[in-house]
């Protein structure tokens, strides 16, 4: 029997992706993603020529004048804002709705849909079969929960997204985040892709030795024991890392290298922030 | 001045009671000597490297660089810590262990800012060690995003910048391509002219005479063989007995089977 008969006999019903393929593919998916937000982040956009301290702060403002809005026209405005922000630094619109927007209406969502029934207000409308009463202040209260964190974390996306990890974090020291908070994130995020392709690399090996489906117990034995692989391959690697720390003379205390300038365009967009933040108190207060 | 750099003293180090990778071993470094350590997988050669970095200290017997003995007692004091630290560099074997700051520009300034030099001396030596190592264009990038051969000249930059009088290298050619590797021999060649002291480990027999003056072959923890490369390398039974050469049966051309001790070189057969 050729390959290709054995190919025709075979079942054609799609399969279903084993713990280890989905392991796999998640794995590569996480890298990938880091690889496009590190493209972004050098992309020749508005957000991306501003000084990462000047986005740090200003997104912060926003975000922080967003979330405590007591007026849905004022969210709705910042909300806007975001989306003009997104537009001149080119992030894709698909991206926001793929990362930020589904994720946080699902979670949100969960959350705020409770409250629609157990708000106690004016009803406005009954849940067919079961009778319940949907208050207008709690479908009130839910659209200001989801609304405010869109808007938020489309903020912290775009910060995420136009900004170089690495300048993030010089950025956060700067901003006096204590030195070794900031270090600790430093090694985290640069290690953290070391351990991804570890553990993909051992996925892949297990992979390629593997005929037919694991049965659960199995993959919860696999996936035991590759988590206690990993922990042992970290601890080996952290003990080598301090070493070679150590050897340039590391010895305990954390110094740093700071190197941004501000320039006039980065006062500019400072002070863009502090308007649009400080508008949206005011409005908010006034209404 | 002393013109000895190391001096090891009967040195013996275990990992636990069962595992001894050293097991009483005795050479001495002097000063300007290129040194190659040359040794199967799992003979010692990475261990002696880290306790002449001071990074381990001996189990039994007595390490001195510079006439002074490293032990933990003595790397409490800073004084003596940063002399030894800014005069001793070691590259580790994995770029990776040895690369833990977020962007290229940090990680070669990270030793500097460890001795507290000036922060605007800081900037230009960074400037001027990744011009030196061309790896300028590399500056703002994360570590984990380069090419092997990238990560081994960041790593070097990052020790260099300390311009150490020794330099140890742990298996400096091992998983490079060709041209990174003969970048790194390259490198090993020319550096200090002749003024410092590079030791370095390999089982790489290919490079060893173009990076030493002299050679020590290692084996269960213990030296079994020292000399000049030349005469080292020229001892098939001994190369044969540390497992450094092999003999296995392959073809040749005209279709023979044979077997005999050869070296690899590249991917052709010595």
């Amino acid at each position: 029997m050729t390959m290709g008969e054995i190919r025709r006999a075979a079942p054609t019903r799609r399969r279903r992706k084993s713990f280890v393929e989905r392991t796999i593919i998640g794995l590569a998916e996480a890298m990938e993603q880091s690889l496009y937000a590190e493209e972004l982040a050098h992309t020749d956009g508005l957000l991306q020529k501003i000084d990462p301290r000047v986005k740090v702060v200003g997104m912060l403002a926003l975000l922080v004048a967003a979330a405590l809005s007591h007026t849905i026209g004022v969210i709705l405005g910042l909300f806007a804002g975001a989306l003009l922000l997104a537009r001149l630094s080119q992030v894709p619109l698909r991206t926001l709705v793929g990362r930020i927007w589904v994720p946080v209406l699902l979670f949100t969502g969960v959350l705020a849909l409770p409250a629609i029934f157990t708000t106690p207000g004016q009803p406005i409308a009954h849940l067919p079969l079961l009778g319940w009463a949907i208050t207008a202040q709690g479908v009130s209260g839910a659209t200001y929960l989801i609304t405010r964190v869109e808007t938020a974390a489309t903020f912290s996306l775009l910060l995420i997204l136009c900004t170089p990890w690495t300048h993030v974090l010089k950025a956060l020291r700067v901003l006096q985040v204590p030195v070794v908070g900031v270090v600790i994130l430093g090694m985290t995020y640069r290690y953290i892709f070391l351990m991804l392709q570890i553990a993909r690399d051992m996925f892949e090996s297990r992979q390629s030795r593997m005929v037919g489906r694991l049965t659960g117990p199995d993959q919860r034995r696999l996936a035991g024991a590759s988590v206690g692989v990993l922990l042992s391959k970290s601890f080996t690697l952290s003990n080598d890392i301090y070493m070679a720390m150590q050897s340039r003379g590391f010895r305990g205390e954390v110094y740093t290298l700071d190197e941004f300038v501000m320039r006039r365009s980065d006062w500019l967009a400072l002070a863009g922030f502090a308007l649009v933040a400080g508008a949206a108190v005011i409005v908010d207060f006034r209404f | 001045m002393t013109d000895v750099v190391f001096d090891v003293q009967q040195v013996t180090y275990r990992y636990t009671a069962d595992v001894t990778a050293l097991n009483g071993v005795s050479l001495t470094i002097p000063r300007g000597r290129r040194v190659a350590i040359m040794g199967a997988n799992g003979s010692g050669k990475s261990t002696l490297l880290r306790i002449l970095d001071g990074l381990y200290f001996p189990t039994s017997g007595q390490a001195l660089a510079f006439g002074e003995v490293l032990s933990e007692e003595h790397f409490q004091d800073d004084t003596f810590a940063f002399a030894f630290r800014r005069r001793v560099a070691l590259v580790f074997q994995n770029p990776d262990v040895q690369l833990f700051n977020p962007t290229v520009f940090d990680e070669v300034a990270f030793g500097p800012l460890q001795m507290r030099w000036p922060k605007d001396e800081i900037r230009r030596k960074v400037a001027d060690m990744l011009d030196l190592m061309q790896i300028t264009h590399l500056k703002d990038r994360s570590p984990h995003r380069l090419s092997g051969g990238e990560k081994k000249r960041v790593a070097l930059a990052s020790v260099l910048i300390l311009d150490p009088e020794v330099l140890l290298m742990d298996e400096p050619t091992a998983a490079l391509d060709p041209r990174s590797q003969s970048q790194v021999v390259d490198f090993l060649v020319g550096w200090g002219g002749g003024a410092k002291t590079v030791i370095t480990t390999t089982h790489d027999l290919d490079i060893v005479e173009e990076i030493a003056d002299d050679a020590f072959i290692f084996q269960g923890g213990l030296i079994v063989a020292e000399g000049t490369p030349a005469v080292l390398l020229r001892d098939e039974d001994l190369l044969r007995r540390t497992n450094l050469i092999h003999s296995h049966r392959h073809a040749h051309a005209d279709g023979q089977l044979h077997a005999h001790p050869h070296r690899h070189v590249g991917h052709d057969h010595e």
